[in-house]
């Protein structure tokens, strides 16, 4: 694959206090690839997604994403940082989806779609209404626009939320576990979701621990460890013929 | 063994379908409903046989000047309960904004107007002129402050700003009641922090504050009376001005009483309205 890249990162750190919770990470995501990040919990990966769309603030080390500097202007030998409203408009190109779903429990599945279009992009509210219904039908939810989350099951709700990721037209979707909090039963919808939705050229950054997505969907792996990049390559290739050993290691513990 | 124990090995005794059932007596809850029942009969005869001239209370009940003063009651709430709200919200915000000064100077609001008492404030906002004869800005306007600090405006400054103090807490916990899963899910939809806290934030907050903030409207209610002392014409004062007259001191509180629960009930009537819709979203949870 050799379309531009849209995502870059190049000696990304960021400690709490005294942990240091990534360390010196890089990574490029090319248009349209699908990228897993794997890796044992606590080894940075949800933080490292939360940078890319500034959920976190990095600490040295820079991210690019839609060929613009994430969270700040350069101005000659100077970096300005980003105003709220620059680094909002920043974030409407990426989408994101959590592990805990965070739809807006007040609003109806739609209304939760049409929320950023309507707010946001200002669309009119009915071609955005039109647009989110489209989105619906496309994750298998064409009957419950007029449904609060509450009143979906985990899948559904998952699904809504990917669907409001994808009404602000994003170039980039993240993916934050995204069917770790999911009964076994309805991560299959999920998954069948996103497959789908890799199919259509969504460039997707997906931190997961499913390994049959990372082996079946995604184009690239990049395996995580005490907040350092250990391996990143082809996925096929990372998953079965690692050349870290580490890498082996988490393979075998997760596929036993 | 005793004889209520189960005999495993009979069938007959598991057979139960056709006996009697005698329902349990509850001797002690019909003993205090009894005794309850005497109380408050008691209480309803001293009030009957007691020196209150009821007839004065139904003569005085839709008096012109009691009207007028439930107006005035109703006006007070609204705009002290108004004022108090806005500065709720502008405190609580101020408390979350990350600003160090701001933050403070909310700290200090807070510390302050929830320290002294409502009608010692009520006081201070009616003797203003004491201190500051004349109020404006220096070569732009000026006014007598005599004039400005009527017993309208003092009283809704003073119940107003100390209602602000109250109410920004019960803001604050709304807001943090709020899961930080919203406020991330808002700004990766690019929304801004005010866009934020008014299309995400605060109508889900609403849902933990109505309660709080329907208590305190009906507390607001009854403050009002408070502000008879600095000559405010309310249901209290108006009733006062009557028993100045014609010394029917009891009869008039009386009338005073009967409008504020009047009041107090419709508007907790309308507060289980608003309840009920921003609950919208949730599943009925008054149960435990």
């Amino acid at each position: 694959m050799t379309s531009e890249i849209l995502v870059k990162a190049v000696d990304v750190c960021k400690s709490f206090g005294t942990f240091k919770a990534l360390d010196d990470v890089g990574l490029e995501v090319r248009k349209g690839e699908v990228s897993c990040i794997i890796g044992p919990s606590g080894s940075g990966k949800s933080t490292f997604l939360r940078c890319i769309n500034l959920l976190e603030r990095i600490d040295s080390g820079a991210i690019w994403a839609n060929g613009e500097l994430i969270g700040y202007r350069r101005d000659g030998d100077k970096l300005y940082e980003l105003s709220d409203a620059e680094i909002a408009r920043q974030r409407r190109g990426i989408g994101m989806v959590f592990q805990r779903f965070n739809l807006f429990p007040h609003k109806t599945a739609l209304e939760n779609v049409i929320e950023g279009p309507v707010q946001v992009l200002g669309e009119s509210p009915k071609a955005a209404r039109e647009h989110a219904m489209d989105l619906l039908n496309r994750v298998g939810l064409a009957g419950k626009g007029g449904n609060y989350p509450a009143e979906l099951s985990g899948g559904q709700q998952q699904r809504v939320a990917i669907a409001r990721a994808m009404g602000m037209r994003p170039s980039l979707i993240l993916f934050d576990e995204p069917t770790s909090a999911l009964d076994p039963e309805l991560v299959a919808e999920v998954l069948d979701v996103m497959n789908d939705l890799a199919a259509s050229g969504m460039t997707m950054i997906v931190v997961t621990h499913e390994m049959g997505f990372a082996r079946n969907v995604s184009n690239t792996v990049a395996f995580m460890d005490g907040g350092r990049l250990i391996e990143h390559g082809p996925s096929a290739r990372v998953l079965t013929q690692p050349d870290n050993p580490r890498t082996a290691d988490f393979l075998k513990a997760v596929q036993r | 063994m005793t004889d209520t124990a189960l005999p495993h090995s009979s069938r007959d005794a598991h057979d139960i379908a056709h006996l009697e059932l005698v329902p349990r007596k509850h001797v002690g809850r019909k003993v205090f409903a009894a005794i309850v029942l005497i109380l408050v009969a008691l209480l309803i005869r001293a009030f009957v046989v007691g020196q209150i001239e009821w007839p004065v209370v139904g003569q005085f009940l839709f008096a012109p000047v009691i009207i007028q003063g439930i107006w005035n009651t109703l006006l007070m709430t609204v705009a002290a309960m108004s004022l108090g709200i806005a500065l709720g919200v502008l405190i609580a915000i101020m408390r979350i904004s990350g600003n160090p000064v701001l933050e403070y100077i909310a700290l200090v609001y807070v510390w302050i107007f929830r320290g002294a008492p409502a009608l010692l404030q009520l006081l201070l906002w009616f003797n203003l002129a004491l201190i500051f004869p004349t109020m404006g800005i220096p070569g732009l306007f000026e006014i007598n402050t005599v004039e400005v600090m009527t017993p309208f405006v003092a009283a809704m400054l003073g119940l107003g700003i100390q209602q602000g103090a109250y109410t920004s807490e019960v803001v604050r916990s709304g807001l943090l009641s709020v899961d930080t899963g919203q406020y991330e899910a808002a700004r990766t939809i690019g929304m801004t922090g005010m866009q934020t806290l008014r299309r995400i934030v605060l109508p889900q907050a609403m849902r933990v504050m109505v309660p709080p903030v329907g208590n305190e409207v009906i507390s607001m209610v009854k403050l009002t009376s408070l502000a008879s002392v600095i000559q405010y014409s309310e249901i209290l004062h108006n009733a006062q001005v009557i028993y100045y007259a014609n010394t029917r001191v009891l009869e008039l509180l009386m009338v005073a009483s009967f409008w504020y629960l009047a009041i107090v009930t419709v508007l907790s009537l309308i507060q289980s309205r608003i309840e009920r819709h921003y609950a919208r979203g949730t599943r009925g949870r008054t149960t435990i």
